[in-house]
């Protein structure tokens, strides 16, 4: 009880930022807190009631004055959005080579997915120095993923996908909380994110068994039969998804789409919602026979997969630490 | 200017003829002649009580989330008990306590005799509005003793609608039929303010408050039925299982963040507003001066009001809106501290070479000029992208409107309420008891919630029973302010209650302030006044208002 | 909002000045019976804002549906029987033309005419109702009353269930809400009614009828709205 900070630990290439608008807003809006308390009880003193003042003198004040208090926070005021919203710009821009990690939240934890395979519950490892993007959703109400020491949050929906990134800058074990209410064991819904120097990371990940989320992805889309209709050659009932990840195409309708994570995912739950251009509305839905665990590892083997034509990329297994063949992973927005 | 001293004003010594005189307390007796009343000022009493009442057992509920919370685990109660508890006081106080309290209480007393009228508009219809809020109150009481109810004062789904087994539908309910009681007090001030001001007083001769309780009243007018179509639509999901909220049923949980949010933005401005309006005349009665920039003050009212429309998406920053969105939001947000700031500015410019009392309402508008402005200026944090991010649903945020509610919005109330009770009970109260509580008040409230900005910023998430053990040092500063702030609150029931019997007996005008009010007797008559009062002085204007009182011998 | 006059009943010079002669219906707390009207009609506008309002939520909500769900909009408005709406706005329009005509009566203190119109238009707003109800009783026997338990119907393109029981529900809220409504104003027409019979206005007092008709107009207003878009979409 004797240790108790009041200024959380700077643990990201972000924190500085946020910290460093944080405390300039602190001096500024404390000064003005200062002024105005300090010369409040001024004039009540100096002012006070006295049997020579019953009543007030009356004074006609400038009318700068007026204007000059209503221009001036006003100017500040806007200096505060636009070095807020650099600085929300800069938690918007997930850097391209960030490690790609998959979060579900449900009554009351946290589960991470590492793409080599690697699940954790309720703890999170991850390398320092290197941008980490977490992909994630919900298995049932709202929640909210908050590294305080990172300074980043975002909530984490049913049925959408949500991204935060962040780039740990320093090692250690830092609190992971739940921000936003979720019932019974809300305050329960805690963990440890642990980052760690690259080479231990390295050592941890092998400690993997399962085979990267791509592959495991792999044998679902082999068991829930994808693989009859979506064929690579083009001759298939469903349109070919190799190399489809990032790229826009038309669909039935007149409009077109941008194939990203809830593209892919809505497709798989309703399928009839936006069908390509050119194909028959015959695809089945898998909603409530694929969990969402799942819909993040077919999701993960559906982005590994390399355009037919090219061999850009080198197959998923090979490496430890995969190297993400997409750059754009668009956050779809709410009207 | 001539220093007119208040001695040429008339003194109504409190003789024994006018104490016997006929008010409104003693024109009538027995409980149906309460019950049954069509005076705004017996109604303002029957909100007294009830919303008293409704701020103790709100009050309850956070003193037993402070108690919890004096160890990081949740120890004293269960998880759901501490929901419940922390629900509920969210509930209780913002729908049965901050919005109607100043409004149904001051402003239905105080408003038609600052208007030289004799009643509302539509004194029937107050009446009911008195109804519709104990009707909805009661539903509150229900869900409490048989349950309660966990989703937070904010019903977010698909929790509240899916997942939740308490008492949701009850309590969105008695939300929903309170509302209706708040519209009708607003519609009630606004027809009153156009139709029923007495001869000479115009629109920039009008008090201060009245300028605030009208933009509270477009505010509830306008605000109010969005929030009562959300919660109807909340009811016909948890009734029927439909997916209007719920993703899995094809719904959209944000959109109802966007619609409850809708309301509940500018309901913090109806919770504001008409606390700005007993500022605005305890300013001027307590350093005898005409409030600084008078038109400034006014407009920004009805600034405060529009702008107050436009930024509910800044409660949704983290929750998946578009950055354009966010950046729109945000940006609409730093706007709207402009006109609260302006007003901070002018009351404090009110006092320059000014005759400043130190009277327990003026205690209480230092108190909130003071705490408010932190409030606000915390507001401009949770505006900035960047922060909010971070501070978004931990203390930090709880502190900033604890700031406003409390440190604004309830210590105005007080001021408000030791201001006018002269003129409601014709008795004053003890001075340096009630200075004592203000001081009370005061220093709690601070040791209770500054802590909290400190903790928020540090990492501990709000709606938490349990929390990491590096956070205890603050919560237990935090829950120390709570029991000085707790007896800074129930200090004044005593002497109130004391004062109704053993006061002090006042006359017209104790504070020797400006305004209609003023001009007749402590307790008023049933009607008002004797006869309909011309006006013939501006907002303010001492020497004037003194003039005429003793030119007509208002008494 | 111009300034105080300080005699409001000044403005009414075509109303007859009464000195201690106090109209029957005028309250206390009014300087006469000008400012009453003007209080009351006042009061009746703001009263209509505020349900704009309300309505407006429930509009906002179907138009985000209407954008996410496209396709199952369509599905649910064509299981409107559009002829029955159409009829039925007809019999409401007529509803409001009564009721303009009763509040013309009232001005000119005939009082049988008057009664007359009050009556149909509370005929007028029944068949509208019951209308109402049949329709509602053949959506739920075609298993169309959305929840868990009722909602039976599937419908020929499967994926758009979930898309049309959103409709419905917003169906049913919607015209259940504006069906509440009109409910109301039939419970204040039977008391105009009465009043009406009983000759309490004239032409120095007939706003209680004026803002009643105000009342009703805007209700009609509301199924105007409603009427295109849950049927004709």
């Amino acid at each position: 009880m004797t240790d108790f900070p009041l200024f959380p630990e700077q643990a990201s290439s972000v924190a500085p930022l946020v910290d460093g608008l944080y405390l300039f807003l602190v001096v500024v809006t404390g000064a003005v807190s200062l002024l105005i308390w300090l010369v409040i009880f001024y004039f009540a003193i100096k002012y006070r009631r006295r049997p020579d003042n019953e009543l007030a003198q009356e004074q006609e004040p400038p009318a700068i004055l007026e204007m000059t208090w209503t221009v001036l926070p006003l100017l500040i005021f806007i200096g505060i959005f636009i070095a807020g919203s650099l600085v929300f710009f800069r938690m918007q821009a997930v850097p391209s080579n960030a490690l790609e990690v998959y979060a579900t939240g449900r009554q009351w934890m946290w589960k991470f997915q590492h793409p080599t395979g690697q699940r954790e519950i309720n703890e999170l490892h991850v390398p320092v120095g290197r941008a980490v993007k977490i992909t994630m959703a919900s298995e049932d109400v709202i929640h909210s993923l908050w590294f305080p020491v990172f300074r980043v949050k975002a909530d984490v929906l049913p049925n959408r996908y949500r991204t935060l990134w962040f780039e740990a800058t320093k090692t250690g074990r830092f609190h992971i909380f739940c921000a936003e209410y979720c019932g019974t064991s809300h305050s329960g819904m805690i963990g440890s994110v642990i980052v760690m120097e690259p080479t231990d990371y390295q050592r941890w990940l092998a400690g993997g068994t399962e085979g990267s989320l791509a592959s495991q992805g792999e044998k679902l889309f082999q068991k829930y039969a994808c693989d009859t209709c979506h064929l690579d050659n083009g001759t298939g009932r469903g349109p070919v998804l190799a190399g489809a990840y990032g790229k826009t195409r038309p669909i039935e309708g007149g409009a077109s789409v941008v194939i990203d994570d809830n593209y892919i995912r809505e497709s798989i739950l309703r399928p009839q919602a936006k069908i390509a251009a050119g194909f028959q509305p015959v695809m089945p839905t898998f909603q409530g026979q694929v969990s969402e665990e799942d819909l993040i590892r077919l999701m993960a083997y559906v982005k590994s997969l390399p355009a037919p034509q090219t061999a850009a990329a080198p197959p998923v297994e090979s490496t430890p630490i995969p190297t993400p063949t997409t750059t754009n992973v668009v956050t779809t927005t709410n009207p | 200017m001539t220093s007119t001293t208040i001695d040429d004003a008339p003194h109504i010594e409190p003789s024994p003829s006018t104490q016997e005189r006929r008010n409104y307390l003693n024109d009538e007796y027995g409980v149906l002649s309460w019950l049954l009343t069509k005076d705004h000022k017996r109604i303002a009493i029957l909100y007294l009580f009830s919303v008293t009442i409704f701020f103790f057992v709100g009050g309850i509920f956070a003193f037993l989330m402070r108690l919890e919370l004096l160890t990081p685990e949740g120890d004293m109660f269960t998880s759901d008990t501490y929901n419940k508890l922390f629900t509920l006081h969210g509930v209780v106080m913002i729908f049965f306590f901050l919005i109607p309290a100043i409004p149904a209480v001051m402003g239905n007393f105080i408003l038609p005799i600052m208007l030289g009228a004799k009643d509302l508009a539509f004194p029937k219809i107050n009446l009911a509005s008195w109804y519709i809020y104990i009707i909805g109150g009661t539903f509150g009481i229900i869900v409490i003793i048989t349950g309660g109810v966990d989703t937070g004062w904010t019903f977010y789904t698909p929790y509240s609608t899916q997942f939740s087994n308490t008492k949701v539908f009850a309590t969105t309910l008695g939300a929903f039929i309170t509302g209706f009681s708040s519209i009708l007090t607003g519609l009630n001030f606004l027809v009153t303010i156009h139709r029923m001001r007495a001869p000479g007083l115009t629109w920039f001769r009008l008090p201060l408050f009245v300028w605030s309780m009208y933009a509270t009243s477009v505010v509830i007018m306008l605000a109010t039925p969005v929030l009562a179509i959300t919660l109807v639509m909340l009811m016909v999901e948890r009734v029927l299982h439909v997916g209007i909220f719920d993703p899995a049923l094809g719904g959209d949980p944000v959109l109802y963040q966007h619609m409850f949010w809708f309301y509940s933005h500018p309901a913090v401005y109806i919770m504001i507003l008409p606390g700005m309006a007993i500022i605005s005349e305890c300013v001027a009665a307590f350093t005898r001066k005409k409030v600084f920039g008078y038109k400034f003050v006014a407009f920004s009212s009805l600034a405060i009001a529009f702008l107050g429309f436009l930024v509910w998406a800044h409660h949704l920053f983290v929750a998946g809106i578009s950055v354009y969105a966010a950046l729109v939001f945000s940006f609409l947000t730093m706007l709207v501290a402009v006109p609260s700031a302006i007003k901070v500015f002018n009351w404090t410019a009110t006092m320059y070479k000014a005759s400043v009392s130190w009277n327990t309402p003026m205690l209480y508008v230092l108190g909130f000029i003071g705490l408010f402005t932190i409030g606000g200026v915390t507001g401009l944090f949770l505006g900035a992208l960047g922060v909010d991010v971070h501070v978004h649903d931990s203390y930090f945020v709880v502190a900033h409107f604890h700031y406003i509610m409390v440190g604004g919005t309830i210590m105005a109330y007080m001021a408000g309420l030791h201001y006018w009770w002269p003129k409601i009970t014709g008795r004053m109260y003890p001075e340096w008891w009630a200075r004592l509580s203000a001081l009370l008040v005061f220093v709690g409230f601070n040791l209770t919630f500054f802590p909290q900005f400190l903790v928020g910023y540090v990492g501990m998430p709000r709606r938490y029973h349990a929390y990491a053990p590096e956070f205890q040092v603050l919560n237990v500063l935090s829950t120390a302010g709570a029991t000085v702030l707790a007896m800074g609150y129930l200090l004044p029931m005593v002497y109130f209650a004391w004062s109704l019997k053993f006061g002090r007996k006042a006359g017209s005008n104790p504070w020797g302030a400006v305004g209609l009010e003023w001009a007749t007797t402590s307790p008023p008559p049933k009607e008002n006044f004797h006869e309909t009062p011309v006006v013939t002085w501006e907002a303010y204007d001492y020497p004037a208002f003194l003039k005429a009182m003793k030119e007509t011998q208002h008494v | 909002m111009s300034d105080v006059t300080l005699h409001h009943g000044a403005e009414h010079a075509a109303e007859p000045h009464k000195h201690g002669h106090h109209h029957p219906f005028l309250q206390h707390h009014f300087e006469d019976l000008g400012q009453q009207h003007e209080a009351s009609t006042l009061g009746m506008w703001f009263f209509v804002a505020q349900e704009i309002l309300f309505f407006g939520g429930a509009f906002c909500a179907y138009f985000v549906y209407r954008a996410m769900y496209h396709d199952a909009w369509k599905l649910g408005s064509h299981h409107q029987d559009w002829k029955i709406g159409a009829a039925n706005t007809i019999v409401l329009i007529g509803s409001s033309l009564t009721m303009a005509l009763a509040v013309w009566g009232a001005q000119g203190a005939r009082r049988k005419f008057t009664t007359l119109m009050l009556v149909l238009t509370l005929i007028l707003g029944g068949i509208f109702v019951g209308v109402k109800g049949y329709e509602y009783s053949v959506h739920i026997h075609h298993g169309l009353f959305p929840g868990a338990q009722t909602y039976t119907n599937v419908e020929s393109a499967p994926e758009l269930t979930r898309g049309v029981e959103l409709f419905m529900t917003f169906y049913f809220t919607m015209t259940g809400l504006h069906a509440l409504h009109m409910v109301i104003g039939a419970g204040l027409l039977l008391w105009f009614i009465k009043r009406t019979w009983r000759g309490d206005f004239g032409p120095e007092y007939y706003g209680p009828v004026e803002i009643m008709g105000l009342y009703w107009h805007f209700v009609d207003i509301v199924w105007i709205f409603l009427f295109p878009l849950l049927y004709l979409v």
